[in-house]
């Protein structure tokens, strides 16, 4: 049975208020914080940020607020312009990625929650464990039974642009962690990333183990947990369809039972 | 390293509501109060069965306005679960998966709803002899 509500250590406090000295033009960022060392609970903390010396986007804010403000606060980046996916967070109750979304995307405050429904390592680091298990139990590489021809296998123009709109996740986990099926589910439930992936396999015109996979998905949970919410889709911030990717799944195992 | 019980994000408390995901959650709880709805509905068709006299007792508790207000409502929540259905149906289909077309059928629904709730109700009170 789902639980809807936060278990007792996970209840959010009220944190410090940092305040930019001698700054005319401020915003109030509210981070989630957590420490694993004081065994407290986890609070908002919130930083007036200067934003008449601050980037564009959410990250920039992070990492001014990391440089400036509070050097312990936590996060992950890496690429800073949408291709890693490590930066993705909850930004005021949708997620995505720290790096692509515009502070000006909202107005007044702005609030920034880990990926939600995830264990959480410190601050905004969630637990992806989970998610990259899952991940690896799809077999997300090509696998063949034929004979590995001399040179590459070769794949008509049509048939590679069946993997459009697929290849490009980067599983940054923003659509798994924003389905309410995943937050209900997500130790059997594969979540919208991981059947995204695993459509992309399923696809390609290259592999030859449809079968098996198919069969690996045929489960009440592991696909059907899809109730197409569409939470996924409106999160993606590589514009993906993941919802689209299970229905074409769900297509597939109809088809195949003729 | 001291091993301390790692806490759950938040998740309801902060996720923003769209209309998709409305018309989902919506789909379950109208699925919900209906079945407990087909409750009342069971009675009244063994009110029927009963007789005569049992059947205008319980014709009379339909007609007070708790009564009317269940009524009102479990029309509200059966037009809202028909119409998010039918949406399910295109979906099932690999249709409306566009986030425009996603988000608007999401909204029609719940104003398709109210609007054939008050068709009914007026249609009904009509019959009648109300209005």
């Amino acid at each position: 049975m789902a639980e809807f509500s936060l278990p007792k250590n996970s209840r959010i406090g009220k944190g410090k208020t940092v305040k930019a000295e001698g700054a005319s033009n401020t915003r109030a960022f509210h981070v989630y914080r957590w420490n694993p060392d004081d065994g407290e609970n986890p609070r908002m903390d919130t930083f007036e940020v200067d934003m008449d010396n601050c980037g564009p986007m959410v990250l920039d804010a992070l990492i001014k607020i990391k440089n400036e403000m509070d050097s312990t606060v936590t996060f992950r980046r890496s690429c800073r312009e949408g291709v890693c996916g490590s930066c993705a967070m909850n930004i005021n109750g949708k997620n995505g990625l720290a790096c692509t979304t515009a502070i000006d995307d909202a107005k007044g405050d702005v609030s920034i929650t880990p990926l939600p429904h995830q264990e959480v390592v410190k601050d905004l680091v969630p637990d992806l464990s989970n998610f990259y298990a899952q991940y690896a139990s799809i077999k997300p590489w090509m696998q063949t039974q034929s004979t590995t021809p001399e040179k590459e296998r070769l794949q008509s123009r049509e048939d590679r642009e069946k993997l459009d709109g697929l290849y490009e996740c980067i599983l940054c986990a923003c659509c798994s962690t924003s389905c309410p099926s995943y937050w209900w589910n997500g130790d059997k439930y594969l979540g919208p990333a991981i059947l995204l992936q695993a459509y992309r396999w399923l696809i390609d015109s290259r592999d030859e183990a449809t079968g098996d996979r198919l069969d690996n998905l045929e489960d009440p949970f592991r696909l059907y947990r899809c109730h197409t919410i569409m939470n996924c889709a409106n999160a993606c911030p590589k514009g993906l369809n993941p919802a689209k990717a299970i229905a074409e799944i769900k297509k597939m195992m109809v088809e195949r039972k003729g | 390293m001291a091993q301390v019980k790692r806490p759950l994000s938040p998740h309801l408390q902060v996720y923003r509501w769209g209309w998709h995901m409305a018309a989902s959650i919506f789909h379950r709880v109208t699925g919900s109060a209906l079945a407990v709805g087909s409750i009342l509905l069971t009675w009244w068709f063994v009110a029927m069965a009963t007789g005569h006299e049992y059947f205008n007792t319980v014709q009379g508790y339909a007609g007070t306005i708790i009564g009317r207000v269940v009524l009102f409502g479990m029309t509200l929540a059966l037009m809202q679960h028909l119409l998010s259905g039918i949406r399910h149906l295109f979906m099932d289909m690999g249709k409306l998966y566009g986030l425009k077309v996603n988000t608007s059928t999401a909204r029609l629904t719940f104003f398709g709803a109210v609007i054939l709730t008050l068709v009914i109700w007026y249609a009904a009170y009509k019959v009648m002899g109300a209005i």
